[in-house]
């Protein structure tokens, strides 16, 4: 039942109120003339609407209906004007009219094309600005990345770093991460470059480990990760760590680290 | 029925057929208009405007566009709106956002021969607030789809069917 479906769907009370687009309502028309069914639905729906129309009329406006012919029939008669007849007017007065005609519309024109250089140069006007906002951001956007940029540059750059390589484990033999670790500071930068989008609900944990007992600490989480741009996450590392680790946890992360779900390792060179 | 042949007569200025649609769609019309304004004075000047224009315009009309009643709605909606706009207007009444049509059933004592007068106001009542509401901005005040979803905070498509429910509600009633 094709035809019930497109009656369900609620687009020709629509229709009837004129609150579809111009396109979409030639097509409903068109659709009537094909499906006369569907065109009583339409009368329907007009009739219940005309009678709200009624119900909420303060009365039958029927007297009106005389006084509204009369205004029709002032539209409808040609009046006819008899002119004067023309005064004589000699040549001379003659050909200043013609001239004075003739510099009248030579200034019209002037004036017409004037305002009309005038509208094309303040729409040029509006088309720059615009422009010039949209560069600016993208130029704002620019120095910004260049200043980022540059501090990470100058955190792998800076000799009092160790930087230590996490390498891919059984889950994800390809990942790869580098930790930067500035132990004056505190601070561990985490490239996460390497790691895969983490599945929905899911997010990567960063872990300083202790080896001889095995003793996992979390540093934290690499939140936001697939809207980070550059991928590179800072965290605080106050351990005496002697390894990382990745694991992927669920949303909010873990106590202790899911062994079966560690996305990479690495060791520091002591 | 649409009457397309006189609307097809209107179209060639036929003044007999002009008096029969104004006979035929005036009074709701004039509903719909006094909804927007809420004056019976203004609803009468605006009334007879928008019934020159009809005359003046009818040829602008095309069914492959669209109802007749959809047509004259659009017109009469289009004018009530410019009226309540006016600066002259405004100030002289306020306050008029808030109303739905619902109220002018309920104020009302008397209904003119085509409904029954005793029933409808009670019977509209029964409608849900939201139908209330739907109904009043789709079809008195002319709101698009879109304007509807914004206004009452409700995605496109549930607008649709939400409202296509409301009117078969209100066919019940005005059948019974």
């Amino acid at each position: 039942m094709e035809l019930q479906e497109y009656i369900d769907s609620g687009i020709l009370e629509l229709y009837v109120y004129g609150a579809l687009t111009e396109e979409e309502s030639i097509a409903v028309s068109t659709f009537l003339l094909q499906h006369p069914e569907v065109k009583e639905e339409v009368e329907e729906i007009e009739r219940v609407l005309r009678d709200l129309g009624i119900a909420t009329a303060p009365y039958n406006p029927e007297a009106l209906l005389a006084s509204l012919k009369d205004k029709l029939g002032n539209n409808g008669a040609a009046k006819v004007v008899s002119m004067p007849p023309p005064a004589r007017v000699d040549k001379t007065s003659r050909i200043i009219m013609y001239l004075s005609l003739a510099a009248c519309l030579a200034l019209l024109v002037g004036i017409f094309s004037l305002l009309q250089k005038n509208n094309k140069l303040r729409d040029e006007i509006q088309i720059t600005q615009a422009e010039n906002a949209i560069m600016e951001t993208q130029i704002e956007d620019a120095r910004n990345d260049l200043e980022k940029t540059q501090n990470l540059l100058s955190i792998i750059r800076d000799k009092n770093i160790t930087k230590v390589p996490l390498a891919g484990q059984e889950v994800a033999p390809d990942a790869y991460v580098s930790v930067y670790w500035d132990k004056e500071n505190n601070r561990a930068y985490i490239d996460a470059q390497g790691l895969p989008e983490p599945p929905q609900g899911m997010v990567y944990q960063v872990w300083s480990l202790t080896l001889d007992p095995l003793t996992p600490t979390s540093m934290g989480l690499l939140e936001n990760f697939e809207q980070d741009e550059n991928k590179v996450f800072s965290l605080e590392n106050p351990n005496n760590s002697q390894a990382f680790g990745v694991t992927l946890e669920p949303a909010g992360g873990s106590e202790t680290p899911t062994m079966t779900q560690l996305y990479t390792l690495g060791v520091i060179d002591a | 029925m649409q009457p397309d042949d006189l609307i097809l007569r209107l179209q060639q200025k036929d003044e007999k057929a002009f008096e029969r649609i104004y006979e035929l769609y005036s009074e709701s019309i004039f509903g719909v208009i006094f909804n927007i304004v809420r004056d019976e004075g203004a609803s009468e000047e605006i009334l007879q405007d928008v019934f020159i224009k009809v005359w003046d315009n009818s040829e602008s009309y095309s069914p492959k566009k669209g109802r007749f009643f959809t047509w004259l709605l659009n017109i009469a909606r289009n004018a009530a709106i410019d009226k309540t706009r006016s600066k002259a207007f405004k100030n002289s009444r306020k306050n008029l956002s808030d109303e739905y049509f619902v109220d002018i059933l309920e104020q009302k004592s008397s209904f003119s021969s085509k409904i029954d007068a005793i029933g409808i106001s009670k019977y509209i009542n029964m409608l849900e607030p939201i139908c209330k509401k739907v109904i009043d901005l789709l079809f008195f005040k002319g709101f698009t789809q879109k304007e509807a979803s914004e206004e009452l905070n409700m995605p496109l498509g549930t607008i649709k069917t939400r409202n296509r429910i409301c009117i078969n509600k209100l066919r019940e009633i005005l059948v019974e």
